[in-house]
């Protein structure tokens, strides 16, 4: 397991951010996905051989829910 | 504020100017008035009709935008447009305020822990070169200004200065450094340059580990954030189907009754069905609890840990490093037919050659340098201690048992510590008692600890017994284990932890060098000073970054006082809440007062999270 950290943008409210949180807490290839409203970041744990499959995933999800919200890696 | 802000501020100016407008000037023809309303309406709530619409499409109501869409174009359409414009008004206006409120404690945040370094000067074929930080490897030689942050963990090579370490450890007094050194990086250099010889990696700084716990902080999340989050995905549901049947039910039951008075209460309920404001202000607490903590030299790794240290009852700490010094000193001489420093001077030069922790702090003590062409036929007797003949004299320096193997009479101390017994020429000459000093600061820990409601403060230690209980007796705590391998103190810490009450927290603060297990088995585990020690920050859930064992009790009272606005906050919001729905719903209130119940609450609850960054 790794642990990634990505940078949200355009989060605009901490109910959308719970709200997100939980759906993205669904997909299955990953462990620990947190979104701190505060800070702006999105956290996750997977094996690195699915990082790409869990990103595709995540954006999937984020389009879905929240269709102004991007991430980008730090 | 940004530009989105002042954008958002501009609007909600323009909005506002012509509400006022159409309140004073009564134009002869209602329609004019309601024409400004609606201007006004969509100058300051177009966004959030637009992402109302986008969101029905996608099939995800109970959203907020389409929450006050619905709520402001019914009351339209009963209208009611003075309500209508103002509803969707005071929304901007409080979630402009929101985002004013989380941008400044991000910020304040922040600026607490600006302590990233820029860049890093480095030497490379005899010419400086500026440098990203992560690009110097280690072994490389770094120089860094007066003014300058250091970038970098290394040990000094030329110069000497004054650090300023306020950003890592809270502590306003600088640290004079010199060749040799350890310097660790996020310190500012006061006052000459220093050349210094990286030993860590940027990733592997200290400044690196520092910023990563804290901006890992906010992603454990405490019970209350949690609770919040569960209450809010349910309560908005239910106070939109609620809506619904206000609006449906009533009009069928009752007769002479009309549909847009129950209309009206309705809408009133969807304004106040927002959970947002109860939402940001838990985690704006929390994040304010960890940055006041941070600004005090205190790292917590989680909001969890936040709250948890709030129901703090038993605290139990290490001895040495934690509330003693961890340094053996000279604390007494009792010299007989000498003076103190002659006694020092004999017993000193006899150990010479020694490289025991005891003859180290003696060759302090006596402090100035030591002729060893004075001091002949030395003789180490094992486990008792040192025969020499020094400067003609022969001198006896040990423990009891050496004064017994010679045949000296002595008068044997009843000192706590480590005593040397010394015989110059076959004569009980004095002794010197070595112990290792309390941290003054130990004391003013179990006052606060007692002040803060700690139930129990117990000692864990492996070193003797009579000693220990000295320490305990002096330090006033409850209770003290001595004599303990490192498995007896995780047993014991285990039998602990099952004495506290149910809700009741135990804390275990260490040094770091051997606890590692007990720090990840205690509900809390604090590491101490432990900016050097990888394990010890690992495992540890708060990290100290001084020796000052104080801050845990400090850092208990910035959480005692997050949980107390935390528990205000969702006290306050829900009963204003409920407290209008019912009068809504029996047509007490006003559509006004639910725009206060939401907008004027999550003010309020915002301001009050916001009285945690100015806690001392």
């Amino acid at each position: 397991m790794s642990k990634y950290k990505f940078k949200i943008k355009n989060l605009d409210c901490a109910n959308c951010a719970n709200a997100l949180e939980r759906a993205l807490q669904k997909i299955d290839i990953i462990e620990n996905i947190s979104i701190s409203f505060m800070t702006q970041k999105l956290t996750f744990e997977c094996l690195e051989e699915n990082k790409e499959q869990a990103l595709e995933k995540i954006r999937k999800i984020i389009k879905k829910e929240e269709p102004d919200v991007t991430i980008e890696e730090v | 504020m940004n530009s989105k802000m002042n954008k958002q501020l501009i609007r909600i100016i323009l909005s506002l100017f012509l509400v006022i407008i159409s309140f004073l000037i009564k134009f002869d023809n209602q329609i004019y008035n309601n024409v400004l309303f609606i201007i006004s309406y969509l100058i300051v709530g177009y966004d959030i009709v637009l992402k109302a619409i986008r969101n029905i499409i996608k099939g995800k109501v109970f959203d907020e935008n389409f929450l006050m869409t619905i709520a402001t174009i019914g009351a339209f359409c009963i209208k009611e447009f003075p309500e209508a414009c103002a509803v969707m008004l005071f929304y901007q206006v409080g979630e402009l305020f929101q985002d004013y409120a989380v941008d400044k404690s991000r910020k304040s945040v922040s600026a607490l822990m600006d302590i990233r370094p820029d860049y890093a000067n480095v030497y490379r074929d005899d010419e400086i070169e500026r440098v990203d930080p992560d690009e110097v490897n280690i072994g490389e030689i770094i120089l860094v200004k007066p003014g300058e942050k250091i970038p970098l963990d290394g040990i000094v090579v030329e110069g000497k200065s004054m650090l300023n370490t306020q950003a890592l450890t809270g502590e306003s007094v600088p640290r004079s450094i010199n060749v040799n050194d350890e310097v660790l990086s996020g310190c500012i250099n006061n006052d000459s340059i220093l050349k210094i010889r990286v030993t860590r990696e940027f990733g592997e700084s200290t400044v690196s580990k520092i910023l990563d716990l804290v901006e890992n902080a906010s992603s454990r999340k405490s019970k209350s954030e949690n609770f919040i989050s569960k209450f809010a995905r349910y309560y908005t549901p239910i106070v939109v189907i609620l809506a619904f049947l206000l609006a449906v039910i009533p009009p069928l039951i009752i007769k002479e009754t009309s549909f847009s008075e129950w209309l009206y209460r309705a809408l009133s309920f969807l304004v106040v069905s927002c959970p947002c404001a109860l939402v940001i202000s838990i985690p704006l607490s929390f994040f304010g609890g960890i940055g006041a903590a941070s600004k005090i030299g205190v790292l917590i790794k989680g909001s969890n840990y936040l709250e948890a240290l709030s129901d703090t009852e038993i605290v139990v700490c290490d001895k040495t490093g934690t509330l003693t010094e961890g340094i053996f000193k000279v604390q007494e001489i009792d010299a007989i037919g000498y003076s103190d420093n002659e006694l020092l001077k004999y017993a000193s030069y006899a150990e010479n050659f020694s490289n025991h922790p005891i003859s180290i702090s003696l060759k302090q003590a006596y402090g100035k340098d030591i002729n060893e062409k004075l001091v002949t036929k030395i003789e180490e007797i094992s486990g008792k201690g040192i025969k020499a003949k020094v400067d003609g004299k022969n001198v006896l320096a040990g423990n009891e048992k050496l004064m017994r193997e010679y045949n000296i009479k002595f008068t044997k101390s009843e000192k706590v510590g480590t005593i040397i017994y010394v015989a110059i020429d076959n004569k009980f000459s004095g002794t010197i008692l070595i112990s290792d000093k309390i941290k003054e600061d130990a004391y003013k820990t179990v006052k606060l600890l007692k002040d803060n409601n700690v139930k129990k403060i117990i000692m864990l230690t492996g070193d003797r017994k009579n000693i220990s209980e000295d320490v305990a007796k002096e330090l006033n705590l409850d209770e003290c284990y001595s004599e303990l391998l490192p498995t007896d103190k995780v047993t014991l810490t285990e039998k602990l932890m099952t004495q506290k009450s149910p809700k009741g927290k135990l804390v275990f603060i260490g040094d770091g060098i051997n606890d590692a297990p007990v720090l990840a088995l205690a509900d809390i585990g604090v590491a101490m000073g432990a900016l050097g020690s990888d394990a010890a920050v690992e495992a540890a859930d708060i990290v100290i970054m001084t020796d000052e064992p104080s801050k845990v009790a400090n850092s208990i009272k910035i959480s005692k006082k997050t949980m107390r606005i935390v528990k205000q906050n969702i006290i306050f919001a829900i009963t204003v809440k409920v407290g209008v729905l019912i009068l809504s719903a029996f047509g007490i209130a006003t559509m006004w007062a639910a725009v206060f119940a939401d907008v004027g609450v999550s003010v309020l609850a915002i301001i009050n999270a916001l009285r945690i960054l100015k806690i001392k």
